[in-house]
């Protein structure tokens, strides 16, 4: 460890480099982490975009204008309806047919649209800032160390995901339209261009999230090898702060997961352009075994996107609760068992696909399982809360919002995992509303949290508060406004991935809810602009930060607010753990990391 | 919430409706206490002059019993629910009213045993989207794709079951009400998704008789010989 540090001491005290790299091929962890949340935030903004041409349809299919319309309608006609009195999605004339028909879209694209919104959303948006722009910005600031430990690596690895991002990009370009499988993208569905009229746009799919793998896989080794080496001295791993946790076993499941998505994907493009038969069964293939593989792959995944907002959050909850976490190790050792027991529920995806209905009991009983470590954290948030001195900062609104919405995700987990509930509400919008609840209500307000909290951090200057706020009740109000009313749907019946809900009489009594939810989702995103203009404005116009804003405790907070190449003045030693707010016998209620305990509050504290 | 569900017209949907309600007081008691805990201590807790958290790093005693108590009732909820999720899909109960549908892009195949009462013979009987099947009678599905995976959902009957090419699923349920169902497809399978759509209609035994007869379809009772693989065991009853 010291060879390491002394390397980076010299490198520290090399003469600043210049613009490109600086800036464009920089090898310092923090502008990395700076690149991977302009990607994961632009990329944002189209997966909403998508997102909001959906609902449209959902609500308006085809553009038609209901015989009947209710007031909403007739409310959202007076600003929308063109000249014949169709309801085409907004600012869409210009896509081009055969997808868009003057902003009225057919099936195949609304497909591409399902397909290509979660796809984004979960490879280009959450992973990236999560855990490519956190992970980056924090692991080395908050263990204590100069850098990673391959800083040459982590510019690949931003490289490689930026270069991913524009492969799936170019799938939007290509004739025969975006991939339009399923972000699952289902064998033999996917793996054949006749069965869904798309050609090279699938197999595009297939590239980037390959390249894609190959890019997280240079970060997860980095990063592991980062915790594991580059601590500062004194950072045993349990004074880790559960940010670092949780970013760490994030890595470790990245290490392991990615590959089988990279081999199963293999596998998938050597059946579309070799005349391989791995999952066509006209030719021997199995069509299940794609499902195993991806969901495989695809558990782990749900709590690579979960576990570093969870972290995140308990470090801001300490933080403005200005109170100890409660139970850290209970904390630590919770995150660890849902890494270990996600390895082993993939089958809950895959209960009604024709998998021997014992393995559906095997399935249930692990998943079941897995919500214990889950409800112990959300009693563990609780717990910190209780007799704090809370200040109501907007990074703590994010968390408070993220604990609540959680629990409900959490919660609307166990019908499905129930398997006879499950029959009748497996790939209907119960699960729609579930993963938006653990993803958007989890992992997205997981990110405002962060933004909002190391923003400061990260570029020196304080958010606006108001703005912030704004942001914040907006986005809490429509999240719900949208998402909620899923679950009602989703128990009335109605199907995933419908182009036309109107096509079925069943659906007819909730077909409201669809108007409801869209109205919904047009306020969700005029409440974001209040997050862009802060964005932006802040960077250039914000408060300068001072180097420990909210008075907290980890290393990060130590470093000048930005921090320069190299982090911290002097490598600082640590004497306890994180949380130690509120102390006895001291004047202030918080001790970095850094500073020594008295020898008062010292007695029990090893 | 559970209002919303579609009318349940099958033996075993009050089962799955029921489940579904024990899970909905479960988790909607459990979502009340912590939010309300949750708001509770903000409002009490929240930042005043003066005021100083309490410096604690947590309890072991309340550790363990947040750990078990969560886990006892997810137990029980999983053993409850199992034994019903067997009954249901592990086997189907012994009939001698059976069809095969076969899903393609995009249309469900709905296909009959003739007269003979034996499947793949000439006089087999094959129609397009129309499941039509007698009340009161375990009717056993074969489930099979031509193309991609399609899943057959019968929303009233509680059913839902993907059908794989390359393999042979069986799946059963028995009506409860005369009437007509749809019979929506429930994995995306393409372009035609959406739409692909059939109809079951449930008719009474004198009604299934005489449209059998007009169909020249097997009639259910004549079709016994074709028994051969009737399912195990019912638990539950």
């Amino acid at each position: 460890m010291s060879q390491t540090k002394t390397a980076h001491e010299a490198q520290a005290h090399h003469e600043e480099p210049g613009f490109i790299r600086t800036y464009v091929f920089s090898t310092d962890h923090k502008m990395i982490g700076r690149q991977f949340l302009a990607l994961g935030l632009t990329m944002m903004i189209l997966g909403g975009a998508l997102a909001f041409m959906i609902r449209w349809e959902l609500a308006w299919p085809e553009g038609k204008m209901p015989q009947n319309p209710s007031a909403m309608t007739r409310i959202v006609a007076s600003v929308f309806a063109d000249a014949d009195g169709n309801l085409p999605v907004p600012l869409t004339k210009w896509i081009p047919e055969p997808y868009m028909y003057g902003g009225i879209m057919g099936p195949e694209f609304y497909n591409a649209l399902v397909t290509m919104h979660a796809t984004i959303m979960v490879f280009f948006v959450v992973m990236p800032i999560l855990v490519g722009c956190f992970g980056n910005f924090l692991i080395p600031l908050m263990i204590g160390t100069r850098d990673m430990a391959f800083p040459l690596l982590n510019m690949v690895s931003f490289w490689v995901a930026a270069v991913a991002g524009v492969i799936m990009l170019g799938g939007f370009f290509v004739e025969g339209g975006h991939a339009a499988a399923g972000w699952t993208s289902y064998a033999p569905l996917s793996a054949q261009a006749h069965f869904s009229g798309v050609d090279w746009g699938q197999n595009l799919w297939i590239i980037s999230l390959i390249v894609l793998g190959i890019s997280s896989l240079m970060g997860s080794i980095n990063y592991i090898t980062t915790v594991i080496n580059m601590r500062a001295p004194g950072m045993t791993y349990f004074r880790m702060p559960l940010t670092i946790w949780s970013l760490f076993i994030v890595a470790i499941l990245l290490l392991l997961a990615l590959p089988v998505l990279t081999s199963a994907l293999g596998m998938l493009l050597f059946d579309r352009t070799m005349g391989t038969s791995f999952f066509l069964p006209d030719r021997g293939g199995q069509p299940l075994l794609w499902q195993h593989l991806f969901w495989f792959f695809g558990h782990p995944e749900v709590y690579i996107l979960i576990l570093p907002a969870m972290g995140i959050a308990s470090d801001v909850l300490a933080t403005f609760s200005r109170k100890p976490i409660f139970g850290y190790k209970a904390m630590a050792y919770s995150m660890i068992a849902i890494a270990f027991l996600s390895w082993i529920v993939w089958g809950h995806h895959m209960f009604q696909s024709g998998m021997n209905p014992a393995l559906g009991t095997t399935f249930m009983i692990s998943t079941m399982v897995i919500a214990v470590p889950s409800a112990i954290k959300t009693f563990n948030w609780l717990g910190t809360l209780w007799g704090g001195n809370i200040r109501f900062a907007s990074p703590m609104l994010y968390a408070l919002a993220f604990v609540s919405m959680f629990v409900i995700g959490g919660l609307s987990g166990i019908y499905m995992a129930s398997t006879p509930v499950d029959i009748f509400i497996h790939d209907t919008y119960f699960i729609v509303a579930h993963i938006h609840y653990v993803v958007f209500g989890g992992s997205i307000f997981g990110v405002f949290a962060a933004i909002s909290y190391w923003f400061p951090k990260i570029f020196g200057r304080m958010m606006n508060e108001t703005l912030n706020k704004i942001h914040f009740w907006i986005t809490l109000v429509f999240f719900n406004w949208v998402f909620f009313p899923m679950h009602i749907i989703g128990v009335g019946g109605h199907m995933r991935r419908i182009y036309n809900p109107m096509q079925y009489e069943f659906l007819a009594p909730i077909q409201w809810w669809n108007e409801f939810i869209t109205v919904g989702i047009i306020c969700l995103a005029l409440g974001q602009i209040f997050f862009v203009i802060n964005f932006f404005w802040s960077l250039v116009a914000g408060k300068v930060a001072e180097r420990n804003p909210w008075h907290a405790n980890t290393l990060e907070w130590v470093a000048p607010s930005p921090p320069p190449h190299g982090n911290f003045d002097a490598i600082p030693t640590v004497h306890h753990g994180p949380y130690e707010y509120s102390l006895p016998d001291m004047q202030e209620d918080w001790l970095p990391q850094d500073r020594p305990l008295g020898r008062k509050a010292a007695m029990g504290h090893a | 919430m559970l209002r919303w569900l579609p009318e349940d017209v099958s033996t075993y949907g009050v089962h799955i409706d029921q489940m579904f309600h024990a899970i909905y007081i479960v988790t909607a008691i459990t979502f009340v206490l912590v939010e309300v805990a949750l708001i509770v201590f903000l409002i009490r807790y929240r930042h005043r002059p003066g005021r100083r958290a309490v410096y604690t790093h947590g309890n072991t005693a309340l550790e363990i019993a947040w750990t078990i108590a969560p886990a006892v009732i997810l137990v029980i909820l999983g053993v409850v629910s199992n034994q019903w999720w067997n009954y249901i899909k592990a086997s189907v109960p012994p009939t001698d009213f059976h069809v095969r549908v076969t899903a393609k892009q995009f249309n469900w195949e709905v296909l009959y045993p003739g007269p003979d009462g034996k499947f793949d013979t000439a006089d087999d009987v094959k129609l397009d989207n129309d499941l039509t099947v007698p009340v009161h009678k375990v009717v056993r599905v074969t489930l099979k794709s031509r193309d991609v995976i399609h899943s057959f959902f019968l929303p009233n009957l509680r059913l839902k079951q993907d059908a794989v090419p390359g393999r042979d699923i069986d799946v059963w349920f028995e009506a409860t009400k005369t009437g007509k169902y749809e019979m929506p497809c429930a994995e995306l399978c393409g372009f035609g998704h959406s739409g692909m759509k059939g109809w079951l209609f449930v008719q009474s035994a004198d009604e299934y008789q005489r449209w059998a007869v007009e169909k020249r379809v097997a009639l259910a009772d004549d079709a016994a010989p074709m028994l051969a693989r009737a399912g195990g065991g019912v638990p539950g009853r």
